[in-house]
């Protein structure tokens, strides 16, 4: 369907009245009051319990599986193996999916469902999981993705040969991907410099750590519809995948999101719903998953592992003149890891002539990644920001300026092919530059690292509906997920457009039943994509209202003008008419015209890329090796702050996941392969007494493509992070940290080699 | 199967009965058992918070606590929190205000850890409310706006 929005009508000097206000979010009174219904706060009649069995072993062949005794125990309803799923292709999208979400040949990692039971009780389908007897044929594992490359790894899938691949051979291969991007001539580039830094850097696989496990219910009726109702960031896109694994039309399908307890791109593929399904069919009752954390830890999604070298040359004056990284990146047992974010992000904001990047995705016995905030980019930047860390300190360049002197400019053509409009990189390293942290003097004892971020934003399919109710009062439904307060912000942009109070709109997540196909939300899309789509839904009812007003009046349309909510003579040639509120068209005319709605349907396009400089210090404890974070501001590009205490509480945590990531998170396997620490006690996520509060300078040099400016702000703030913390502590101990999580043993080695060295300032 | 108890209980000052297996837990028993979902469960262990409530008067996770346990015992949760329908406890007020949450899904245990917290400690400090709430894990704040709205509450609480 055409669109009315092909000019933004972005106006900087616009008078805005909600727009910038900080509401109490709609949604937020039943989350105070324990009303808000989570993935696992719902329960249907008849609803039986289901549970996963997971393998116990990071490879091994299938060689059976029994069931018949679980099946015989009384209150046991449905069983189900990789026998009821449809067979799909190996190596192809479908099926990799189908055997990720349950072991078809072979269990590839420690946690691979291989049977679920549905149940009466817990008790009942806890003791049917024991009596299910797994005939496995152990294989030898591989974890380390460096190892995984070698000749004489253990190789997950025979088929695999390597895309891109330097030789052409016909051999299997645990590298799904060999990917190089360059521009203009490396050699030469370093050639140029007076300085080159090279460093080789590793991190280990994170979790996203979402408070809420994956919940969900579905019902299969007889006549083959699903109801799935579930805690996900992509209904949409859960609908259609569930389609093509389980070979349902997706008109069959209709996903009802719930509350979103956390997801931060855990939660934008499945993993329950489809075993749910089957075991709802073979038990005609609705069945209802919920993960327990150890299943979280073991089961879903962490990020990407990394192995990878930087090498950058700068001239004295501080000019970059050549990049280049070779880089590694632990995917799991499946291809999927968006490492290609990497190479066109890890650079982009300064502007380097010379650049040659190669990167490898590598398969390995360990859970399939899932995304995670700018998805295979901090782990790297935390590589790119210590080496430019180091150039500067070398040539003794003021660490701002360094990057000053770097940093891309209005008009910038990336090295993946954009150029940007607008951008706000070089006023946040100014405004870093200039603010009270960075202007304060580093405490005695302490340490201080900049480190600065990008990340493209996104736009992307979108639809959305925007109903005036009779009484005026506004109706929104969307079908992207509100992961932290997007309803508010989508609320304010539409009160905005129709001239009315913000708490006479409401939006509701709608079903995937109710509107067309809605993208994932992640990628920092959502605020500015729905509010594209729905400023232009908003200019389509107030079209139709001035339509309904020049009736009522009987004078032309364009007689009438659109203002602060009212349709309003033009002018006093016009005539001489009282203003019609929305509410008095809608009252006058939806009983005589019918309902005025506008629904729009796009493919967003637009989005202003984002920029964050962080200024962190810390204080590294010399006998145990322990950093704790002492001061910590972001300054972040965010085009135009919607509500901007929610912006201010996505950079905030943000920054926080990325303390976690810097200093503890990780994921410890023990040499038979079994993840080591599946729960909150082992796997420490920070917690409130770990941080310091997070001051936050909001710049907004708006993106002129959307109606107020916006840019997405939700990936950016954790980019920069790990680098920021690792420069601090380098600044601290005299030597730079080069493996995440910069945990205390680690901090330790570095210590002891700084002071070996002579170099330590502790 | 194993014979399930009999247990009386007070929650939020309304007597509530129910019959549960000896092992489960009590944050299952209020969620499953009773469907009062305003408490989490987040890791079942007792480390992320989620499922905070008052038993007796005392702070507990009640994923530690058995269902059996609670016979005879007085419960509060996030659901009588509210001093009545259309007033809100000073806390859930200033959470709002502040934005003191995000996604939601820890605010129900921090809200009642913290009203735990001022009941004790009417005037405490940054320090002191981040220790207190270092057993409520939150993921999408960074905690900055929770501290804020709990300070912020305890001052009007105190009358400041």
């Amino acid at each position: 369907m055409a669109t009315i929005l092909e000019e933004s009508g972005f106006d900087p000097n616009a008078e805005l009245k909600v727009v910038g206000t900080n509401p109490v979010k709609h949604d937020g009174l039943d989350k105070v009051t324990g009303r808000a219904k989570f993935g696992a706060d719902a329960f249907l009649p008849g609803m039986l319990v289901g549970k996963i069995l997971r393998s116990p072993h990071a490879h091994a062949v299938i060689k059976s599986i029994d069931t018949s005794k679980a099946e015989a125990l009384p209150g046991v309803k449905a069983v189900v193996t990789r026998d009821d799923f449809p067979e799909k292709k190996e190596g192809t999208g479908a099926g990799d999916m189908t055997r990720n979400m349950m072991a078809r040949e072979k269990a590839l990692y420690d946690g691979h469902p291989v049977a679920a039971v549905a149940a009466t009780s817990e008790r009942v389908a806890k003791k049917a999981l024991k009596l299910i007897e797994v005939n496995y044929e152990v294989l030898p594992h591989v974890i380390d993705p460096v190892e995984a490359m070698n000749a004489d790894a253990p190789i997950l899938h025979d088929y695999l040969r390597t895309k891109g691949a330097e030789k052409d051979e016909d051999k299997p291969t645990n590298v799904t991907e060999r990917m190089v991007t360059q521009l203009g001539d490396i050699d030469a580039g370093f050639e140029d410099a007076d300085i080159i830094v090279e460093r080789s850097y590793d991190s280990k696989p994170m979790h996203q750590g979402y408070i809420e496990p994956q919940a969900c219910i579905a019902d299969y009726s007889e006549d083959g519809q699903v109801e799935l109702w579930c805690c996900t960031q992509a209904p949409f896109v859960y609908r259609d995948r569930l389609s093509a694994i389980l070979d349902i039309d997706c008109n069959k399908i209709n996903v009802q999101q719930s509350e979103l307890g956390g997801g931060f791109g855990g939660k934008t593929g499945f993993y329950g719903e489809p075993i749910a399904i089957l075991l709802s069919k073979k038990a005609s009752r609705a069945v209802k998953i919920v993960l327990s954390r150890i299943e979280v830890f073991r089961g879903t999604g962490p990020v990407a592992g990394t192995s990878y070298t930087i090498k950058m040359g700068c001239k004295k004056d501080g000019t970059i003149t050549a990049a280049h990284a070779e880089m590694i990146f632990q995917a799991g047992p499946f291809a999927g890891s968006m490492y290609f974010n990497a190479p066109n992000a890890m650079f982009t904001r300064y502007d380097i002539k010379n650049v040659d990047v190669i990167a490898y995705e590598v398969l390995s016995n360990r859970q399939k990644v899932a995304s995670f905030r700018a998805p295979c980019v901090p782990q790297i930047v935390f590589g790119v920001e210590g080496v430019i860390d180091e150039m500067s300190r070398k040539i003794e360049m003021d660490p701002i300026d360094f990057r000053l002197k770097n940093a891309a400019e209005d008009g910038h053509t990336t090295i993946y092919g954009d150029t940007w409009g607008p951008i706000g990189f070089i006023e946040t390293l100014k405004q870093a530059k200039e603010c009270d942290h960075y202007k304060t003097p580093v405490k005695e004892g302490e340490g201080r690292g900049i480190s600065t971020g990008f990340w493209f934003n996104r736009g992307g399919e979108t639809a959305a509906s925007l109903n005036l109710a009779p009484d005026g009062t506004v109706t929104i439904a969307v079908g992207t997920s509100d992961v932290a307060g997007s309803r508010i912000s989508i609320s304010m942009m539409a009160a905005e457009e129709l001239g009315i109070p913000v708490d006479q709109v409401r939006v509701k997540m709608a079903d995937t039943n109710s509107l067309g196909f809605n993208r994932v939300t992640a990628g920092s899309r959502t605020t500015f994509s729905v509010g594209m789509v729905i400023v232009d839904s908003a200019r389509k009812c107030i079209a139709e209202l001035r339509r309904r007003a020049s009736e009522i009046w009987d004078v032309p349309e364009d007689g009438i003008v659109f203002e602060e909510g009212m349709c309003r003579p033009a002018s006093a040639n016009v005539g001489d008419f009282e203003p019609l509120s929305i509410a008095d068209i809608c009252k006058q005319t939806t009983m005589s015209h019918g309902a005025i709605c506008g629904h729009t349907e796009m493919n967003v396009t637009g989005a202003g890329p984002g920029f964050a400089v962080n200024i962190v210090d810390v204080k590294v404890d010399e006998t145990t090796g322990r950093t704790d974070v002492t001061r910590y501001t972001v300054v972040q590009d965010v085009g135009k702050a919607i509500h901007p205490q929610q912006v201010e509480g996505q950079v905030q945590g943000g920054a926080i996941q990325g303390v976690g990531w810097a200093l503890n998170e990780e994921y410890i396997y023990g040499d038979d392969g079994r993840l080591q620490n599946a729960g909150f006690l082992d796997y420490r996520m920070p917690v409130a007494s770990d941080v310091p509060m997070v001051e936050t300078i909001m710049v907004e040099v708006p993106n002129p493509a959307h109606p107020f400016g916006l840019r997405g702000v939700g990936e950016v703030p954790v980019v920069p992070t790990m680098a920021a913390v690792g420069n601090a502590i380098g600044d601290a101990v005299g030597i730079r940290p080069t493996s995440l999580p910069m945990s205390p043993p680690k901090v330790l080695e570095v210590i002891e080699q700084a002071k070996s060295e002579g170099v330590c300032k502790l | 199967m194993a014979k399930r108890s009999h247990v009386t209980t007070t929650i939020n000052g309304d007597e509530y009965e129910f019959l549960c297996e000896p092992d489960q837990s009590l944050v299952d028993v209020l969620r499953n058992e009773l469907e009062l979902t305003g408490t989490k469960e987040g890791c079942s262990t007792g480390d992320c918070g989620a499922c905070s409530i008052s038993l007796e008067g005392e702070l507990v996770c009640s994923c530690l606590v058995l269902g059996v346990e609670a016979d005879g015992k007085e419960i509060e949760t996030i659901e009588g929190m509210a001093p009545s329908a259309d007033e809100l406890h000073p806390l859930q007020r200033h959470f709002l205000e502040i934005n003191g949450l995000q996604c939601g899904i820890c605010t129900p245990g921090i809200l009642v850890a913290a009203k735990a917290l001022l009941e004790k400690n009417p005037d405490p400090t940054e320090t002191e409310i981040r220790f207190w709430l270092a057993g409520n894990l939150c993921r999408c704040t960074g905690y900055d706006k929770i501290i804020r709205s709990v300070q912020s509450a305890a001052a009007e609480m105190r009358g400041g």
